[in-house]
């Protein structure tokens, strides 16, 4: 049965009927409604695990790392500053090879602080070995986070996962969820094997190795990429697996009337259901125009996205995050896919927009595929284009102008 | 698709509202998307809420540029800028506000292209939605249905009085003939273009965010987020001072005869003085529109 679900609640209900065991917790916006919705089914004794509130969310990192190491199923989420004040210990536990699944509900960074959603938070966390993978509805944040457990929990794998899922747009936002049956949840996602954790209660062992020299360093971190990109492979094949159980398939690039597509958006997260608004619209018209959107980030589905973009015209890549001194950041993760790829598409054209939860307007939408038809037709690629109209740079100008006037009236007091 | 913005301030159930409209188009088997949105200040302060109804699936997301239905629950947002009640606002939208005031001494002040239609039922937030419902053809079973879902953590009286406010409104709102129009989103082939621009560099001292002003929440009016007003009785204090001690906006202060005077022009209502008093000697009363209130404070300090 359909029920009307937030992301944050979606969530919840993929954490519960994983059957985490563990959760440490740390609130930040928009991330708190997960554990306070966790915490009241806790305390209403509809779901047994354990939630322990941290001192940070770098505590908090380090505690589901070193549970996690002793073979329970472990939970937590977080959002943006919260996540970068972890990133120490993202890193450290992803080394440990401890498998647990992270929530972050994107928040822009500071300065200035925000509240909403742009990818900049979550891409700090990129190169740390969490594997990511990134929803764009409700629907896919529970299914999502069932995913997340299998794929970390993998032999093959055995990393933390993190699954994205943007603010506001999700996060508060309430759409229709079916919820997998309890029964199909635990087929597919059997309790936790306690024998392939290297820690057990009596039986020391550390996992705070030191090695110098760059050699055996060398070996243990390359293990960790190998093992991220085994995630492919059993992404693949999970995903499947999902599919026979509850309809509901999940490839690793979700590709949206692209096939003949002339002209085609990739991004990643909740806006691209805006960018499938403005498709449909543009096709009602006749114009080929598609999405291609990865849902699994790290690993990088390289082939899979070699082949859906294969004999394109043009692709508008759309950031919403921002390398400060290079650009976008999917932009030069896509180009270094391409470049040695046969039939690769004949133009890339960058896009930055969304940043700090700026809406992205359907007209904004058709413009861009307008830009990319031109450079794919002229050869002419345009330098990389922020959404920002002039409208909004004159309001800026003008709140600059108040600050202005209070910056002389300070001096002269 | 129906586009349908709530405007109201936190506390006044408008995110409730938005919810139980959202919850009564799924039960009449409509794809729905429904979210509030606020910032980090919560009770009192300006929020709204949205809801899309389709019989397609939703790909829509964020806040409606175009609404078709503007449900306002307290007219002093309408004065208020960045409340946003009449952002894109068309000769086709229709506003109900939630007032005392008359639709036509709403729409002279206003100036606003589309109809008004005035709701006087009381509260505001399930009157609200009662209004919007009825407005949008939902029958009343689906509503009672929706209502009862999204206020099942309510008492069973709690439920009786609201469910009879949502009737009030509901019949309220049954004598009207305006209607609420869906309207398309601008096509692909006549779509105003952006404005995009090169944003130039500009030099860090304008350029790196800083505030020049000094003691800015002076001039911010936050008396008017309250939907409760503190009053203290001062024959009952005890000039304890824990009310000042606990005040988390600093709004209390002490008279020269040690009583404690509370600064309604900051004071948000959040009641923390009155949980704390050991000697009941707060109360909280009802504001009827903060703006009103606010005259009324300055009255009492021009007359003593």
């Amino acid at each position: 049965m359909r029920r009307l679900l937030t992301g944050n609640g979606a969530a919840a209900w993929g954490v519960r009927l994983a059957g985490a065991e563990y959760i440490p917790a740390f609130p930040i916006t928009p991330q708190t409604e997960i554990i306070e919705t966790i915490s009241r089914w806790i305390g209403d004794g509809e779901f047994d695990a354990r939630m322990v509130t941290m001192d940070s969310e770098h505590s908090m990192i380090t505690a589901a790392g070193t549970a996690a190491a002793t073979g329970v199923r472990v939970f937590s989420a977080t959002s943006s500053q919260g996540l970068l004040y972890a990133m120490e210990m993202l890193y450290t536990v992803a080394g440990w090879r401890a498998p647990f699944v992270l929530v972050n509900v994107s928040r822009a960074l500071s300065s200035p602080i925000t509240l909403e959603p742009d990818h900049n938070d979550v891409l700090a966390a990129r190169d740390s070995g969490f594997l990511q993978i990134h929803c764009a509805t409700c629907q896919e944040v529970v299914d999502c986070l069932l995913l997340a457990y299998r794929l970390g929990e993998d032999e093959r794998v055995r990393l933390p996962v993190i699954v994205n899922l943007d603010g506001y747009y999700l996060s508060f936002t309430r759409e229709p969820v079916e919820l997998p049956e309890e029964e199909v949840v635990r087929r597919f996602l059997p309790a936790c094997d306690l024998q392939t954790a290297p820690i057990r209660a009596g039986d020391p062992v550390s996992q705070g190795v030191a090695v110098l020299g760059g050699s055996q360093y060398s070996y243990f971190r390359y293990e960790t990429h190998a093992a991220d990109r085994n995630g492919l492979t059993v992404f693949k094949e999970i995903t499947r697996e999902f599919a026979r159980l509850t309809g509901r398939s999940y490839p690793a690039v979700e590709e949206y009337r692209a096939e003949d597509a002339d002209i085609v958006f990739f991004m990643i997260g909740s806006f691209s259901t805006k960018a499938k608004a403005a498709i449909d619209c543009m096709r009602a018209e006749g114009q080929r125009v598609g999405l291609v959107r990865p849902r699994l980030l790290r690993p990088f589905p390289d082939e899979d996205i070699v082949k859906a973009l294969q004999g394109k015209k043009g692709v508008a890549v759309l950031d919403q995050n921002i390398s400060f001194g290079k650009g976008g950041i999917l932009y030069a993760e896509l180009a270094s896919a391409l470049y040695n790829a046969d039939g690769r598409p004949e133009v890339l054209v960058s896009f930055i927009g969304g940043l700090g939860g700026r809406d992205i307007s359907r007209e904004e939408f058709f413009e861009m595929a307008k830009v990319t038809t031109r450079a794919a037709e002229s050869g002419q690629i345009p330098a990389p284009r922020m959404l920002y109209t002039r409208e909004e740079l004159a309001q800026m100008h003008g709140l600059q102008a108040i600050a202005a006037a209070e910056m002389n009236t300070r001096e002269e007091k | 698709m129906l586009r349908i913005r709530f405007h109201g301030r936190g506390g006044q159930g408008m995110k409730t509202a938005s919810r139980i409209l959202g919850s009564a188009f799924f039960l009449a088997g409509y794809e729905v998307q429904d979210a509030p949105r606020y910032g980090a200040e919560r009770r009192g302060a300006p929020m709204f809420a949205y809801v899309r109804a389709d019989k397609e699936i939703i790909y829509e997301r964020g806040i409606i540029s175009r609404p078709d239905l503007v449900v306002v629950a307290d007219d002093s947002l309408l004065s208020l800028p960045v409340a946003g009640v009449a952002a894109g606002i068309t000769p086709h939208s229709l506003l109900l506000i939630h007032s005392n005031h008359s639709p036509e001494d709403l729409q002279k002040k206003l100036a606003l292209p589309c109809s008004i239609l005035v709701l006087t039922a009381v509260p505001a937030g399930i009157s609200c939605a009662a209004a919007a419902s009825q407005l949008l053809g939902i029958s009343w079973q689906i509503f009672k249905q929706a209502m009862e879902m999204e206020l099942a953590a309510l008492s069973e009286q709690q439920l009786t009085e609201n469910k009879l406010a949502a009737r009030n409104a509901y019949e309220q709102m049954a004598a009207t003939n305006q209607q609420v129009v869906e309207q398309e989103e601008p096509d692909y082939s006549s779509a105003n273009p952006p404005h995009w621009i090169e944003l130039p560099f500009e030099d860090a001292t304008i350029s790196a965010p800083a505030i020049h002003g000094t003691a800015t929440s002076l001039h911010m009016d936050t008396g008017s987020w309250r939907t409760l007003r503190p009053v203290i009785n001062q024959e009952r204090c005890s000039r304890c001072g824990l009310c000042h001690t606990y005040c988390p906006d600093g709004a209390i202060n002490n008279d020269e005869n040690g009583y404690p005077r509370i600064d309604y022009t900051h004071c948000k209502g959040c009641l923390i003085c009155l949980v704390q008093c050991p000697l009941h000697a707060i109360e909280s009363v009802p504001e009827q529109s903060p703006s009103y209130s606010n005259q009324q404070e300055e009255k009492q300090c021009a007359d003593s």
